[in-house]
């Protein structure tokens, strides 16, 4: 029956006629509620299943390595050198520190006959490469501190660590920049620092802001002693702004380029930045 | 005997309720995910362990383990939806004035324990009730603050160094990550019992939450019956 309902509501006279009315209406309001209802939900399952389609880069899905690369120019725009990782006093350092993961570092390996090298490709002037040697590392500043360490997989470890400001390396060496020189400009540097063990077994690739950060070392010591082989002996990276993964141990070459770095886990299905 | 329609719950609310829903699955199940790759989080008395987060058959049974990237890329992408809807929703209700049924008042909780009295059967009368009873309106009112929770304590493990501050507001790193994953664990007893109570209220009720409107039938006495979840 197409009878709008308040003209039924105006005829009380009617009570048989307006409770059936009533009724249907509530079958026809319940029905088409349904139906949109059931429709609507197809669309997570439709979301899944293009999810689950998509060509892959890199193990994640084409989408969500677009969301991910917006993550990090958003996360890019709040990094600031000036956003310190917290320090703790040196009594809460870790006595027994963790360790987590050997790739990269099988084989045989002598720290004594260990050098670094050091590249970046461009044309002229700032077209380098050279090595350096532990006395070289050892000749920057040494600055020590206490951070907490973070794992990817979730746990972290508060950790006394001792080396060289990875900012001081560059600007002593003259690296890092186009030009060759000391940055007069944001633009000058290299957008990108790449680091791999020394059997190219572990690779990470760095933005160079994180590269730049103050409390990013070229460690050489923990707990007041040298590094152990196991945590990266002669020289390792401590960049407490990124996830574990990419606090690179056993530092066989850095270089700096332009071209985002090969980087280990992120071939592996993990964000790229993992910026803290 | 009369049955009336009574419009109960606007689309925009039935909306952000029904997309919250898949959302806020998928940001538990990546979570799991995300939390196998370590997961030291016990309940327990002394050497006496009540209740361990997880045990492995669990995340085995639910195919959980070996996936943290998988599920690091899950709960990065769709974090932003659940924030989003998540907003909107309490714009929603600020700006339509529906937070005046949510907000639970001095009596709510007075009331809201005769609810439960009355729901476990020992209480006979009915609770009052206007769109929500009392203890509905706790519940609802703070299952919202838990997803404020939630943001925020993702934000303090997500970013705690560029969000140093709001991190050290929730005690440091690893107690904010606690606070996470109890806040998860808070939505899965939320959603037992919120599915209980639907079953016990009915279809009419449920029916409200998707078609929008409620049928309230007076009997020859002209009062009405109404059980809500």
């Amino acid at each position: 029956m197409e009878t709008p309902e308040n003209q039924n509501e105006q005829t009380p006279d009617l009570p048989p006629r307006e409770e059936l009315t009533t009724v249907q209406q509530i079958r026809r309001r319940t029905i088409k509620a349904f139906a949109l209802f059931g429709a609507a939900s197809l669309v997570p399952f439709g979301v899944w299943k293009w999810i689950q389609r998509e060509p892959k880069v890199n193990g994640l899905p084409k989408t969500f390595r677009a969301v991910l690369g917006g993550n990090e120019a958003i996360a890019s725009l709040f990094l600031s050198h000036s956003h310190l990782a917290p320090t703790f006093p040196l009594d809460e350092a870790a006595k027994k520190v963790r360790v987590n993961g050997s790739d990269g570092m099988k084989g045989d390996f002598d720290p004594a006959t260990w050098s670094l090298k050091i590249e970046q490709t461009a044309t002229g002037e700032a077209n380098r490469s050279f090595t350096l040697l532990m006395e070289d590392i050892r000749s920057l500043p040494k600055v020590e501190q206490v951070i907490e360490f973070k794992c990817v997989e979730g746990w972290s470890q508060i950790q006394h660590w001792g080396g060289a400001r990875f900012v001081d390396f560059v600007e002593k060496y003259g690296v890092g920049t186009r030009s060759g020189h000391p940055a007069q400009s944001a633009e000058d540097w290299y957008q990108y620092v790449g680091l791999e063990t020394p059997n190219g077994g572990y690779y990470v690739g760095l933005d160079i802001e994180s590269a730049l950060h103050p409390q990013t070392l070229l460690a050489y010591e923990m707990n007041g002693q040298p590094l152990t082989g196991p945590h990266g002996a002669p020289l390792r990276l401590l960049i407490p702004v990124k996830y574990g993964v990419k606090n690179l141990k056993r530092i066989g070459r850095i270089f700096f380029t332009d071209q985002r770095p090969r980087d280990f886990w992120h071939e592996r299905g993990y964000d790229y930045f993992v910026g803290l | 005997m009369k049955r009336i329609i009574e419009n109960k719950h606007p689309l925009a609310i039935r909306w952000f309720h029904w997309v919250n829903f898949p959302l806020l699955g998928i940001m538990i199940w990546s979570g799991l995910l995300i939390y196998w790759a370590w997961h030291p989080y016990k309940i327990q008395v002394g050497d006496w362990v009540l209740v361990n987060f997880f045990p492995d058959w669990l995340f085995i049974a639910l195919k959980l383990r070996r996936r943290l990237a998988e599920g690091m890329a899950w709960h990065f992408v769709f974090m932003w939806l659940f924030m989003i809807n998540g907003l909107f929703y309490v714009g929603y209700t600020w700006v339509s004035g529906e937070w005046r049924y949510l907000m639970p008042d001095r009596h709510s909780f007075r009331e809201a324990w005769e609810v439960v009295l009355h729901d476990l059967g020992i209480r006979k009368l009915p609770p009052l009730q206007t769109k929500y009873n009392a203890a509905q309106k706790i519940a609802y009112s703070g299952v919202i603050l838990m997803g404020l929770g939630s943001l925020l304590t993702g934000l303090a493990i997500y970013k705690p160094i560029q969000f140093a501050w709001v991190t050290w507001l929730f005690g440091g790193y690893t107690s904010a990550r606690v606070i996470h994953f109890a806040l998860t664990m808070g939505y899965l007893l939320f959603f037992v019992v919120h599915i209980l109570q639907v079953i016990r209220a009915g279809w009419n009720n449920f029916r409200s939450m998707v078609a929008g409107f409620d049928v309230i039938d007076y009997g020859n006495a002209g009062k009405s019956e109404r059980t809500d979840a």
